[in-house]
């Protein structure tokens, strides 16, 4: 029995049933944490009607367990109290394979063509989140193109888009709250945008003007915001991880119906702070979803150079934590994926893990051309076909939610904001040296009141070794 | 800069004179080791703001040196617990806990073991305020950690891995040389609104015993003591180092020589001034660590000192520090910056 359609029960109840067939065992209260106890050894829910039971259930799978071919034989007790507790013997040497036969399947509710699945699941959206999420992707794209032709014709340092990942960006965003604390990697812009951040923001962070909240300090795209609780991005890859499980945990402690949520890439699985975020996200039962955008690339490195595992969802399981892997570019199954991972981490105080696939359609940063690694075709293919974009707007436009003149309206009004905010932040002249010295410390030390003195001296003797455009 | 006016001796195991009024010196407390100084501090400092967490490798039962004794029975696990094995998630995780506004006091068990955690300490901690332009901050991470020789600790027991972390803008480095004063600097370390990296002279865990106030108090940071007055010649050091460089500043005394000890306690960002004052009135400087000599804070103060007072030198900036080995378990003693090698310094220093 299908458990959604448009027509379906109220968006409470489907959700609900999604909720209840994802319920894990061994969760607790958050109030204390305990001794560790032992995962019971429940059976599994029964008479589910689940047809994708496969991939919901936190317990091992009985098929799986019976492949160890346990024998209970009554003359030997086949259960010892190791630390950690009981295990059961077996007397086969048997190794786990290195991996099962058949990679986890990926949860997606529109196909490729935008047309929403028969039987699939989701947490349905009302038309006015779903044309937000829809114009956000479509002014993600814009600004992108934008700042990255603005790169190219030397107005702008640097740059890095994030097209082809709007979805994740924009329809992960649209399942959170705004109490919710990011913690991105550095092609999440799209997160800041639903949130609230202006094109015009964006670009001045991008000029490092003197109205960018980083005050000039950092690269382009190097974004934050403690108004819309968006962590400030650093270049260095998956270091936000723990500092994203520490945060969640400051959210249970102080009972917040809140969670903390972290993006990074398939190559931030490798370092590692990935495992020792998960493992700690685990130990400390925080409220924290961890969403990896499987883009298939690391700059010019392909996902068979990063792992070995099936991707990225598995390894959720080797930390205690429950997974789950996502077509990203399915606005909607995202959007489902992301909603019901924050209702889990903050009911149930625990972790989530969000593997969502995607390609990379841009090059790395405008510092790189990935033709010289991988096909123009296949970056072609992916952007045309499997483009995050038209897919949904399929869908929104058969509940008659968006029609083509809402899209060149929009794309119209996009494009000439993106433009005079590009004018403008480029004119606005830059933060005053003395920003250079602020915010070290709270409070500059004598050695920097020094070093500020000696450097505007040098400054004065000579100019012309310096930008007119900082003020001093 | 240097407050060296109304100052009390003492008769103690190690230099602790006392001046000033900000000194607290004067009142009686209990006689306390350091690591029970420390425990003190952590209580108080619990108890004094409940968003405060204390955390690392078991410190629930009380920690590896006892540093943790009674928090977890008396503030519950959720706010003093164990970690995995982990440096980079413990300071990555303090991280994100101080980023929220609470105090995260993390313990590293030994600062040979810091390094995992250097990319979390120098590329966020240190950057967060600044990158951010101050939307954010982690300033109530604490990082404390046992440091320096023991007798018997080789390579990886042994370690004063100070000087890495003195060259990171955005953090502090704190190094107390007695029960009271970290006591005093600790809880000054954990309120301070920025990063801050404790080490703490693991030989004087339960050598040194001290009057300890029981009450709540703070030292300043960033600000070195002259804890002992002299003419001919200043020292500088920090931690268990100080107590060898007293002994060798009395045997220096019997031979006519009078020498100025100064204790730094804050190695970033430092009191410049009070070692300046206190080097254009004796004319010589000796610093003294046990870390290797080469790429040491040493040179830093030595580089600085000559900038600042080198018309009124009269030898060059002595060092006498560890050598450039790995920490030698049996030739520890050859290794060590003792006594006798500071006093011959001195002499030679003085008699140059």
């Amino acid at each position: 029995m299908p458990l959604h359609l448009r027509s379906s029960p109220s968006l409470k109840s489907t959700f609900l049933n999604i909720l209840r067939q994802n319920l894990g065992f061994g969760s607790r209260s958050h109030v204390t944490r305990h001794i560790r106890q032992n995962l019971p050894h429940d059976p599994p829910l029964r008479g589910s009607q689940n047809p994708i039971r496969g991939f919901c259930n936190t317990m091992a799978e009985p098929e799986t367990l019976s492949s160890f071919g346990q024998h209970e034989d009554a003359s030997n007790h086949q259960v010892m109290d190791f630390p950690g507790g009981k295990v059961a013997f077996t007397p086969e040497i048997r190794f786990i394979s290195e991996s099962d036969k058949q990679r986890v399947p990926c949860y997606r509710v529109l196909d490729d063509n935008g047309q929403l699945i028969t039987n699939s699941q989701f947490v349905q959206v009302s038309e006015e989140v779903a044309v937000k999420i829809y114009s956000d992707m479509v002014t993600l794209q814009i600004m992108d193109n934008i700042f990255y032709e603005a790169q190219r014709q030397g107005r702008l340092s640097f740059y890095a888009t994030a097209i082809g990942e709007e979805a994740i960006n924009i329809a992960s965003a649209a399942a959170l709250t705004p109490q919710d604390v990011i913690f991105p990697q550095y092609r999440e812009p799209g997160v800041l945008l639903w949130r609230g951040f202006t094109l015009q923001e964006f670009a001045n962070q991008c000029f490092g003007n003197k109205s960018d909240y980083g005050k000039g300090r950092q690269m382009p795209v190097h974004y934050g915001s403690n108004k819309l609780n968006y962590f400030t991005v650093s270049a260095t890859i998956a270091t936000q991880l723990p500092n994203a499980v520490g945060a969640a945990y400051s959210l249970k402690m102080d009972r917040k119906d809140a969670c903390a949520v972290t993006y990074f890439g398939d190559g931030g699985t490798s370092e590692g702070d990935f495992h020792a975020a998960l493992n700690f996200a685990a130990v400390m039962e925080a409220p924290v979803i961890f969403i990896c955008r499987n883009n298939g690339w690391a700059i010019s490195t392909p996902t068979s150079d990063q792992f070995r595992s099936d991707g990225v969802v598995v390894k959720g399981r080797a930390y205690g934590i429950r997974s789950i892997r996502v077509d990203g570019n399915d606005a909607l199954a995202m959007y489902s994926a992301v909603h019901t991972a924050r209702e889990m981490a903050i009911r149930e105080q625990r972790p989530i893990l969000i593997e969502a696939l995607t390609y990379r359609v841009g090059h790395h940063s405008t510092s790189d051309d990935s033709t010289r690694y991988r096909s123009a075709d296949e970056i072609e293919w992916w952007n045309k076909a499997r483009n995050p974009l038209s897919r949904f707007r399929t869908w929104i436009e058969s509940n008659g939610w968006w029609s083509d003149e809402a899209e060149s309206d929009l794309r119209s009004r996009i494009k000439k904001e993106m433009l005079e905010a590009l004018r403008v932040a480029e004119k606005t002249e830059k933060p005053n040296l003395k920003n250079m010295f602020s915010d070290v410390y709270d409070v500059p030390p004598s050695n920097l009141m020094e070093q500020e003195l000696l450097v505007r001296q040098t400054v004065n003797s000579h100019p012309q070794d310096y930008p007119s455009d900082v003020p001093l | 800069m240097a407050a060296l006016l109304g100052r009390s001796c003492r008769k103690l195991s190690f230099p602790s004179l006392s001046h000033g009024a900000r000194r607290v010196s004067t009142e009686t407390g209990k006689s306390l080791n350091l690591y029970s100084a420390i425990n003190q501090a952590l209580h108080i400092a619990l108890d004094t703001d409940p968003w405060s967490y204390v955390f690392g490798e078991d410190v629930g039962f009380g920690g590896v040196f006892r540093c943790t004794t009674g928090l977890a029975e008396r503030f519950g696990k959720n706010r003093v617990f164990n970690t995995p094995l982990c440096e980079q998630g413990i300071v990555g995780f303090g991280i994100g806990l101080a980023a929220m506004g609470n105090r995260a006091i993390v313990e590293i068990q030994f600062a040979d073991y810091i390094y995992p955690a250097f990319d979390q300490i120098v590329n966020e901690a240190a950057k967060f305020r600044y990158r951010s332009g101050n939307q954010f901050n982690c300033g109530g991470l604490t990082i404390r950690a046992p440091y320096g020789a023991v007798g018997h600790g080789g390579h990886y027991h042994s370690q004063s891995p100070e000087a890495f972390f003195c060259h990171v803008p955005g953090i502090k480095v704190v190094i107390p040389r007695s029960p009271r004063e970290a006591k005093g600097l600790l809880l000054s370390c954990i309120r301070d609104p920025n990063p801050v990296v404790f080490f703490e002279p693991k030989w004087l865990y339960r050598q040194a015993v001290e009057e300890v106030p029981e009450h709540d108090y703070m030292i300043p940071l960033s600000e070195a003591e002259v804890i002992r007055e002299g003419n001919d010649i200043t020292l500088v050091g920090w931690g268990a180092q100080l107590t060898i460089m007293e002994q060798a500043c009395l045997d220096a005394e019997k031979e006519g020589i009078s020498c100025e000890l100064i204790d730094l306690k804050t190695l970033l960002p430092w009191d410049k001034e009070t070692v300046e004052a206190s080097v254009k009135k004796t004319g010589r400087l000796l610093i003294s660590h046990e870390a290797p000599v080469t790429g040491g804070f040493g040179a830093e103060i030595s580089a600085t000192i000559l900038e600042r007072c080198f018309l009124k030198l009269e030898a060059p900036v002595s060092r006498v520090c560890g050598l450039d080995t790995p920490f030698p378990l049996v030739f520890e003693p050859f290794y060590m910056p003792t006594k006798n090698k500071i006093l011959d310094a001195i002499k030679s220093t003085v008699n140059y």
